[in-house]
């Protein structure tokens, strides 16, 4: 019965208007229809996405925008000085400012940071954020704090990010602390200063997908692998207007690390958030950080964190499943992060494509990465290795890269092989492990935390023409420096790329 | 945000898919703590042949002869035309900065990226979803030797491609309530401080620990220095 008026609320979409702006199909629709369906909504199954949402919502107007809560924000130095700006011309304070953690992330030096930031517009950026948190009063773990990090890494290792919260930053990556079951998503600087002054945003609900992967991995094969297998299959805007929701086997099999890097690409398919259950290896991650509940208050939150879970029989607007088991190790070949093949692949030909506007995107693609349809991606020389992010930049991610750079030599033709951790305590774990010891003596550079040559804000980046493997987010032209061409991999198939000059599958290293 | 008033403006026809925000406006520019300015650096990467900084002087700068937006068949165009998925991965609201510095104040496209269309709202910038098959139609009068000029009519929710035919906009009230009248929503949503308040209250006695573990997390902070360490 639901599924048949879900289907006809759908259709009555489909019909709407020739032309329509880009804000998805009112939810109120098909709410409104399912409580005809079942008198008692309290019944009806829920998702997890569901239950977050009902938790914050403070009203709703008449045409279905709801003001949302917004539990907690993190802040960083490039969207945040015109939202502070904001504040002070309109005499404005912030409300809960403890609410908020900020850190230097996108601008900072991962060499000599004793020296202070170089270059004096990143340095004006940074020191601009540290006189906003003193004058709005609020905490900023500054560039010498151990703590500092890449605001997705530092969030979640702190506690700051819990289970069942809605989280925002201005940063699209904010989708990472979904791992976490938290309704986390990107805003602009606008919506930065709207939470600032209120706490809360004006939100439509967004649609629900749930992407499936079951069984389990292969060898080699990592979270990183399936995420972009995901991208590669729904395409980068497979997931606008809606808020995914991972699940199945290999998604639960995997560790909060793991589980992160997943959520932190729903970005890159286009959707709102991503999202993913919580259980006992949710609850275990967050027990003991630093800003957490403790004790018994924190057994109470546990209880009521399980209990959101999507319920049995919970509807999905859309529905994907995916088979882990045939899941390759992926490596990007094009300027956008669903131009995406298999490490045997080959570069597509875009004259075997029928539609006009891809077939276009790919000649645009091809011409950029300097690159020739039918090149086995494996034959693709580099001329650099990045391997950190706030998609891989955390302690799983440097161990996975160092068990191949172990006992290993960079190879001569790779100019530059980068390592930076994701935050100071994810390089002082590593360094307590003597992982720093194996990127070194494998002729890797060993750096300070930060984004870096992600997006290349600092001095680490790319010239024009080189050519990269990343273990970053965005493919896209520029990303990682004017000119520069990127291709997205794992932490492990870095390193090995590192090793050979070229792509080669981990999995017979 | 000034009111969105009804115009007539010139269509610049960018003939690509997925224009991601690194490429509207490539991240050096985002150095800026201004809100302002960002327009010479729009599609810098594209625009321009010589590597951009920020803080440089655009007018002495190498333009780049085949990228649409330097066509002088163009010039002072206020409509950007594209393709779908416009203004995909990045947050940064530096992009809808600056194509509304640079003079754009419609954007069409057969669809935006979530955050983006947000963004583009919040700064008075107008994106209208049209079909493919629509875009498709614009883009050949767009390309035409003669540039296309279309009637903006907000209010009625109204394009009006000089007499070859008039579109109507479908738009969510809320969105078209602020542009009309050039809304500061956190004005709005202030109306509903006591709202707040109470819901607030509620969560303090439901989920205790978002009202308590923040505060109590940093009294106990780790000040540790990563010098200090290294030295």
């Amino acid at each position: 019965m639901a599924d048949a008026l879900r289907l006809s609320a759908r259709r009555l979409q489909q019909r709407r208007a020739p032309a329509r702006l880009s804000s998805p199909p009112p939810r109120a629709t098909l709410i409104g229809l399912a409580i005809v369906a079942e008198p008692d909504p309290m019944s009806t199954p829920r998702t997890l996405y569901d239950k977050i949402w009902d938790d914050h919502v403070v009203r709703t107007d008449a045409h279905g925008t709801s003001l949302l809560y917004i539990d907690r924000q993190l802040v960083h130095e490039v969207t945040s000085p015109q939202a502070f700006e904001g504040l002070r011309l309109a005499g404005r304070r912030p409300r809960r400012p403890e609410a908020n953690l900020a850190v230097p992330d996108h601008n900072v030096p991962t060499t000599d940071r004793h020296l202070g930031i170089a270059d004096p517009i990143s340095r004006l950026q940074v020191e601009t954020l540290e006189a906003n948190c003193r004058e709005f009063g609020i905490q900023l773990f500054d560039m010498g704090d151990i703590r500092q990090g890449i605001v997705h890494v530092v969030g979640p290792e702190e506690g700051f990010t819990l289970p069942g919260i809605t989280m925002v930053c201005g940063d699209s990556h904010t989708s990472t602390h979904g791992a976490f079951g938290a309704l986390a998503f990107g805003v602009g600087t606008s919506e930065v200063e709207h939470v600032l002054a209120t706490r809360c945003l004006l939100q439509k609900k967004s649609r629900s997908m749930l992407v499936s992967v079951d069984g389990r991995l292969g060898r080699g094969v990592t979270a990183k692998d399936i995420v972009l297998a995901i991208i590669g299959e729904i395409g980068t805007a497979g997931g606008t207007g809606h808020v995914i929701e991972y699940a199945g086997d290999a998604i639960r099999a995997l560790s909060m690390e793991g589980r992160m890097t997943i959520c932190n690409m729903a970005i890159e398919a286009g959707a709102r958030a991503g999202l993913i259950g919580i259980d006992a290896t949710t609850i275990a991650y967050v027990r003991g950080r630093p800003m957490a509940p403790k004790g018994e208050l924190f057994e109470q939150a546990a209880a009521y964190w399980l209990g959101l879970n999507s319920d049995p029989g919970a509807e999905y607007d859309r529905v994907v499943h995916m088979d882990a088991a045939s899941i390759r190790p992926q490596v990007t070949w094009g300027t956008s992060p669903e131009m995406v093949l298999p490490v045997d692949g080959a570069v597509p030909d875009p004259a075997e494509i029928a539609d006009p506007v891809k077939s276009g995107s790919y000649r645009n693609a091809l011409a950029y990465m300097g690159l020739r349809p039918g090149t086995p991606l494996a034959e693709v020389p580099l001329d650099k290795v990045f391997i950190g992010s706030c998609t891989n930049g955390r302690i799983e991610d440097l161990r996975a890269a160092a068990e191949v750079a172990k006992g290993r030599k960079v190879a001569d033709s790779v100019k530059q092989a980068l390592v930076v951790p994701g935050s100071g305590l994810v390089k002082e774990q590593a360094e307590a492990e003597g992982l720093d010891r194996i990127f070194i003596e494998a002729g890797f550079e060993w750096r300070d935390p930060g984004c870096s040559m992600c997006l290349a804000m600092n001095a680490d980046r790319l010239e024009p023409g080189e050519r990269c493997a990343a273990t970053s987010n965005r493919n896209f032209e520029g990303r990682q420096g004017q000119g520069g061409r990127t291709h997205l991999v794992s932490p492990s198939m870095a390193a090995a790329a590192a090793i050979h000059g070229r792509f080669v599958d981990v999995r017979e290293v | 945000m000034q009111p969105f008033e009804s115009f007539r403006g010139i269509v610049l026809p960018l003939d690509r898919a997925n224009v991601d925000t690194d490429a509207i406006i490539p991240k050096q520019f985002l150095k800026s703590i201004a809100r302002t300015g960002f327009g010479p650096n729009l599609f810098d990467e594209w625009r321009y042949l010589d590597r951009g900084e920020p803080g440089q002087d655009c007018a002495g700068r190498p333009l780049n002869p085949s990228f649409v937006l330097n066509d002088p068949r163009y010039e002072g165009a206020s409509i950007l035309l594209t393709r779908h998925n416009f203004g995909c991965g990045s947050s940064r609201e530096h992009a809808p900065w600056a194509l509304a510095d640079h003079g754009f104040k419609v954007l069409i496209a057969p669809s935006f990226a979530d955050i983006f269309h947000q963004n583009a709202v919040k700064n008075g910038l107008l994106p209208v979803v049209l079909e493919e098959a629509v875009v498709e139609e614009l883009f050949a009068l767009a390309t035409c030797a003669e540039p296309l000029s279309i009637d903006v009519d907000l209010h009625n929710l109204r394009l009006d491609a000089e007499g070859r035919g008039v579109i109507e906009i479908d738009m969510d009230p809320f969105h078209h309530h602020c542009l009309i009248h050039g809304l500061d929503d956190i004005g709005l949503t202030l109306t509903h401080a006591g709202e707040i308040a109470a819901y607030e209250e509620r969560r303090r006695a439901e989920t205790p620990w978002l009202f308590a573990s923040v505060g109590e997390g940093l009294r106990q902070g780790r000040n540790g220095r990563n010098q200090e360490r290294a030295a």
